[in-house]
Order: C-alpha cells, then structure tokens, then sequence
C-alpha cells in the first residue's frame, strides 16, 4: 500500500484525487437539477398528488370537439379528438396527472382525449413556467404545454392574445419538441418557432422538464435546464404581446390536425401523456 | 524493494477503474452464484472477423457468396462484407445465405438492444431475411428482419433484440438469406456490423398470430401452433421496426387449460370441449393477439380406406403413401374466400376449409401430374359440421392436363360430380360422406394435375366448413377380382 503522501508527487494528482472523490461520493445520486436562481419563488404548482380527478379549484376543462365553443369542430387545426372530462381520458393516479387519447367514436368523432386549463383560476404574467412530462408516442400524437392570453372578456382574438407553446411534440418524432409564440403577423404557419432534438434518448421513455423563462421582452426555452431558444421583439413579424397580458396554463393531447397529420393504423393506442407537476416562478 | 511511484497516467487509470467499480455497484448487487461469464464483445465485423466467428454457409446455397471485400467499404474503413445473390438456376446454389457464429462458446449480449449494420446493394434489392439467433444447434433464439430493403448508398440498419436477458451465451451472431430478384442475382454489403444499446430504440410491442386475434375450430386430441410471432420497437426516427422472433422470447398462456394446454414452444393441445384463449407476453408485457380454440369436444375420424395399396393413388390420407402434390388450397386471388385450418386429431391429419366457395388441390407445378389411367374411381371423404341448407351442392371436379402438363392449351378435360342433400349419396352434416366418383368417363387420365371442389350449382355452402380425407384414385376393377 502507498500512503497519500507518496501519491501527491504534484498538483495534478491532487486535482485528480479530489475529482475522482467527488465522483464517487456523487455517483450513485442523480444529476443536480440547477434552477435558474434568480426564479426561486413558487407562486402556483399542481403536483399532481391526489388520486382522482383533476383539482376543479386549479383546472377547467374544454369539452368536445371545439364546435361548442369555436362553431367549428378541430380547435383551428383539424384534430380529430372529443375532449371529455372522463376518467378514462383524464385522471390523477401515482402521483401523475394522465392524459390519454383513445380510439373510440364519441358523437361522431374517433378519438377521444383531454384539455385542461387554468382560464380563470390562475393567470398571470412573467415568470418560469415548467413542467414534468413523460409524452406519448406515434403518428397523429400531438400534445402541449401552452400559454394563451387573456382575451378580455372577448373583446380580443387569438391570435392578439397571444399564445406561447412551452412544449409541442408530434408522436412520431419521438426525439423531437418545438416551443413557439404566435401573436398578430406571426401566428399558426408563421409563428415564430425553434425545435430541441435530445440527442441519447427520447421523450416517450423518460420524463424531462420543460419550461419558459419569461419576462419583459424576453421568452427563453428550456429543455432539462438546457436553453435552446430565446424569443425577443426583434425576432417577432408584428407587435410584441408578452408584455402586458396575463397567461393561462393549458395542457393537452390532441390527436390528428395539421401540425402532426392523421394516426396511421399503425399508431397504438390508447396514448398517455404523464404530468409530474406544473409550476410557475416569479423572481 | 523500491518504493512504487505511480505517474499520473497511471492514476488516472486508477482512477477509471475506481469509477467503473463505483458505477457498476450502483447497478448489480452480487447475489450467490454468478454464470459463467461469456465476454460481451459487441462486435460481428468492423474491420474484419471480431475473434472466434465462423462462417457457415446454408447446405443448398451458394457456398462462396460471402466474401470479405477491401476495396468498398463504409466510410473507408479496412473491410466489409460481400455477398453475392446467385441468378435463378445457378448451378452452384440457388441463393445465399450463411450464419456466423461464434465458436468460443458464445456473447453475453444481455447489455445490447439491437443488433446493427450498415449496408448497402448493386441495386435496391430486398433481403428476404437477416437477423441472428441462428446458431445450428436449435436456434432458440432466432430473431429475422424480413424484407430488409436495401438502397444502393449506405444505410444503417437496426435489428431490435426481443428480450436481451436471454442472450447470455449466444453463438449465433448473424445469419442472412436472400434469394435473386426477380431471377437476377446480384451483390450487397454490410459493415460496421455490431451490437448496441441504442438509447433511441423504445416502446417495445410483442404480438402473436401478427397482432390478429385468431380463431379456429378443433376437437379433442387435435394439435395447432401459436404462430406470427412478432416483436416491434419504435426506432430514433419514429420509425417502426418488427421482426420475427422463435418462441423461446415469449411466455405462452391458456384461459383454459381442461380444453387446451401450450407448452414453451406455443405449441396447443386441445384436451377438451369449449373454448380457450392462448395469450403470450414477453419480458413482462402483454403480446397483441390471441389464438382462440374453439373446441367440439370428441372428433369422428373419417372410415379407414381398406383398398389394397397397390391398386392405389392417394393423394391426401394417412392410410397410404400420398402423391406430392403442390398444395392443398391455392388461396385463388381475387374471388376465392375459402381459408385452411387443417388439423391433426390423434394422428391423423385432415383437411379443413373454411369460408368456403371453391378450393383446388394442384399437383402439376412443381411436381409431376399424376397418371391414373389405370384407375377408375376418385374417393374422398367429407364432413360437414354444420346444418346443410337445402340449396346446397358440392361439385367435385377432377381435371387432366393433357399433353402438355399444364392449364390450359386446348387440351385440359375434365369430369364431375354434384353431391346435394337429394343425391345419393346425399350432403349430410354431422357423418362422414364417402363419395365414390366413376372417373371411367375420362378418357385421357394420364396427367391429371388438379382437384377443384366448388359450390357453383348451389350457394348454399357458401362460407361454409367442411373437413376433407382420405382422397385417392383407385382400381374398383382389380377389387373386385
């Protein structure tokens, strides 16, 4: 045996005990989650804890098909899910808010999933918005993480509101999620957009955090504390909306629409997308 | 003895050890006895044969189309694997295909997901079947890729690994077999041919009977496979990927094990009257399909045939040698309906149509037509388990192919017989119908390639189940003497 004097012949082999020390008193521990310090402050969470339906005090749902509430059956997009408040389509169980798309003909639509938004009970504006997620997977799977603005009792439309997708995802890019805003001259096909490709894994078999820093001027995109984007005035084809509405919180899975086209009869189901949390940080 | 001064190269080996052990402790605790530890070299061919593989050759192809190629290789590396497709009737096999396996008794390939390649062909050819697990000593665990197409750049390629905690001593690394295209031979490539664990590679769906939930009709003491077993996994690029798996991957389980039971290798055996559900699952998760039997209980054999053999041509019963035939059902596409769930009862095999409308038994393509020009009757056994509607006729028609062997060419002739629930003898359910057909009436009976049971003259057995035996030409002459 040598002792540690005879080892530390220099500084380097110092700097290598220490770091081959730090290794093993870390190695069994999972990686450090480092929030941006400056959002320390939690000023609204679900952490989906409660066996049974989704919290009504936090949550609203939107039900149907988007006829009932838009004229048009799609919500804008051509999906083709009936939105329930079902159990089977959406539940808190083991400790996950579950969202799940089904194949099963409800009034004539055939597919069945869940949307749940914070209209009314949480809005607000600026601040970290994350969330936990575990995403379903296959052709014509399309679920989000979203902001919308406030619409001022109806006296303003989308895409004046404004609207911020934390997380889109098509189920058969399984490697693969965008984060967009979309205002007035740059909404739906002209919104402003980035993709993150997670290289040595995917986002149907793990969970993974994603999340906005958001503030005057400024939306920055995470992906698992990695910034892949930051959208500011300058990259937007119109007026900046971000700056003085309050956002709600909404997530779903949609099925079928133009941003992920039709399931194939290949794609499984029933899909289901986990929710670990939801938060949001103020500085 | 000098003091060890240790330079600080060779701490940092220290060190990567010290880590590989802290990292491995978190994962494996040691619990009583180990296997014995095959090394889990990943590697089939990078730039050449990794240690102890062995190329062996399938006994009727082409025994030098695998070659080691130096000069087109994948990204420039030292060598890649050649193979060259014979053309149609090359004498020296009629298609390539080998297995490489390992003769240092095995891999561990517990650690991988996926059996890798990169390849590319002359053209965009399709590679019937390539996989591993074939290793000439049973291939538990053979594992094929059907239909690999190629393109004529280089592709990677990935071959997902059912359930990797089997493969803890496999020797076969890789096996391929791939006939000419459209009768042309012609050459494709492989490289960097390795396993992986492919982080990419995910939600694993195994399925048998293809996913299908299947049902077919039996009787006691009759025996059936469970088949079209499969395993997908969704590739990095959303990509599916199915394969073709051996039984060993999947656990086999029947609903009902008083009417039939499956053993390890999905093979069913119905004990009794009713129903079971044969379901499977693999490491854990439940397999898409289901092979439902459908029991009636005790099965009536059809009467044993007692003409002396030597006044015999058979063509499908257990009781003599049968002629080869071609098959017994051409699946005539597009307005055949009739399906075969074809059976073996205690040994002896039978027919089943089903869905029926019309089926032909052929025996002129790839094998000789048969010469009855010394017999005088066609017998065939029938069965109907189902109440026979009274606008039912069965039409059997025996077809000679004249002198050319072959449908058609103005030479074909052909003799029938109506049964209906009038004749004599007349469509019944529930008992074996002998029919004794006088085939004398034909007069050129010496190349007769074909058999063709319809439901022309009456739809009622139309979707029809009928279970056939015992069908031969005989001498009813050379009885009587």
């Amino acid at each position: 045996m040598y002792t540690l004097n005879e080892l530390m012949k220099n500084d380097l082999q110092l700097y290598l005990l220490i770091f081959l020390a730090a290794f093993v008193l870390t190695g069994c521990g999972t990686e450090n989650e480092t929030e941006e310090e400056s959002y320390t402050d939690i000023v609204w969470q679900d952490e989906f804890d409660t066996d049974g339906p989704v919290d009504s005090d936090r949550w609203i749902f939107d039900i149907g098909t988007g006829e009932e509430i838009f004229g048009q059956p799609g919500w804008g997009n051509n999906e083709q899910q009936y939105y329930t408040d079902n159990p089977e389509n959406i539940r808190v169980e083991d400790g996950m808010l579950q969202i799940t798309a089904r194949n099963e003909t409800v009034e004539n639509s055939s597919y069945t999933s869940a949307k749940i938004l914070t209209r009314g009970t949480f809005e607000t504006t600026y601040g970290r918005f994350e969330a936990r997620i575990q995403l379903p997977f296959g052709q014509g799977i399309w679920p989000a993480f979203w902001l919308l603005g406030d619409d001022s009792d109806g006296n303003e439309t989308w895409p004046q509101i404004g609207e911020i997708d934390i997380m889109e995802y098509r189920g058969q890019e399984p490697t693969v999620i965008h984060g967009s805003v979309h205002g007035p001259g740059y909404s739906a096909g002209q919104a402003v957009t980035d993709r993150y490709t997670i290289s040595n894994g995917r986002f149907d078999t793990e969970f993974h955090v994603f999340a906005i820093e958001w503030g005057p001027d400024s939306i920055k995109y995470f992906v698992d504390d990695v910034m892949y984007n930051e959208i500011t005035p300058d990259d937007v084809n119109g007026e900046w909306v971000f700056n003085d509405n309050s956002f709600y919180i909404i997530l779903n899975v949609a099925v079928g629409g133009t941003f992920v086209g039709s399931p194939s009869p290949q794609t499984p189901f029933p899909q289901t997308m986990l929710v670990d949390y939801v938060r949001v940080y103020k500085e | 003895m000098n003091p060890i001064e240790l330079k600080s190269s060779q701490l940092t080996i220290l060190a990567g050890l010290l880590l590989m052990f802290t990292a491995l402790g978190c994962e494996r605790s040691v619990d009583g006895l180990e296997e014995p530890d095959y090394p889990a070299n990943p590697d089939v061919f990078i730039n050449g044969f990794s240690g102890g593989l062995e190329y062996f050759p399938f006994e009727d192809s082409r025994q030098d189309a695998f070659s080691v190629d130096n000069e087109d290789t994948h990204d420039n590396t030292e060598a890649s694997m050649r193979f060259d497709v014979p053309n149609e009737g090359d004498p020296s096999g009629a298609y390539a295909g080998a297995i490489f396996r390992d003769e240092n008794g095995g891999r561990n390939l517990t650690s991988f997901n996926a059996l890798t390649f990169y390849a590319k062909g002359t053209k965009a050819g399709t590679i019937n079947e390539i996989g591993f697990g074939q290793d000439f000593f049973g291939n538990e665990f053979e594992v094929a890729l059907n239909d690999l197409k190629l393109t004529t750049n280089w592709r990677k390629y990935t071959v997902p690994i059912p359930d990797a905690s089997n493969l803890t001593s496999e020797q076969g690394m890789l096996w391929y077999a791939e006939g000419p295209e459209d009768g042309d031979g012609y050459s494709f490539w492989l490289d960097e041919v390795k396993y992986e664990n492919l982080p990419g590679l995910a939600q694993p769906r195994p399925a048998i009977m293809n996913g299908n939930e299947e049902t077919q009709t039996s009787f006691i003491g009759s025996a059936t496979s469970v088949s079209g077993l499969t395993f997908t996994a969704n590739q990095e690029d959303g990509v599916d990927v199915t394969v073709s798996a051996a039984p060993a991957y999947y656990s086999f389980n029947s609903s009902n094990t008083d009417v039939a039971t499956v053993d390890d290798n999905g093979r069913v055996s119905v004990l009794g009257e009713g129903t079971a559900e044969i379901t499977a699952s693999l490491d854990g998760l439940d397999a898409d399909g289901a092979l439902i039997i459908e029991s009636l209980g005790d099965f009536t054999p059809a009467p044993t045939p007692d003409e002396d053999p030597s006044n015999v041509i058979s063509i499908f019963s257990d009781a003599y040698e049968n002629e080869p035939v071609d098959f017994y059902n051409g699946f005539y596409e597009p307005f055949q309906t009739t399906t075969s769930n074809d059976f073996v009862v205690d040994g002896n095999n039978v027919l089943g149509y089903e869905n029926f409308n019309f089926v032909g038994i052929e025996f002129n393509q790839d094998v000789p037509t048969i010469d009855a020009s010394e017999m005088t009757h066609l017998r065939m056994d029938i069965f109907f388990p189902d109440e026979i509607p009274d606008n039912s006729a069965l039409t059997i028609n025996l077809v000679d192919f004249g002198a050319d062997a072959s449908f058609g060419g103005g030479d074909d002739s052909e003799v029938s017989s109506t049964l209906r629930p009038t004749t004599n003898p007349a469509l019944v359910s529930g008992e074996w119908i002998s029919v004794d057909f006088d085939i004398s009436g034909l007069a050129n009976r010496s190349t007769l390639g074909q058999i063709v049971l319809d439901s022309d003259s009456g739809a009622g057995l139309q979707g029809a189940t009928l279970y056939v035996d015992n069908i031969y030409l005989y001498d009813s002459s050379a009885e009587a003497e």
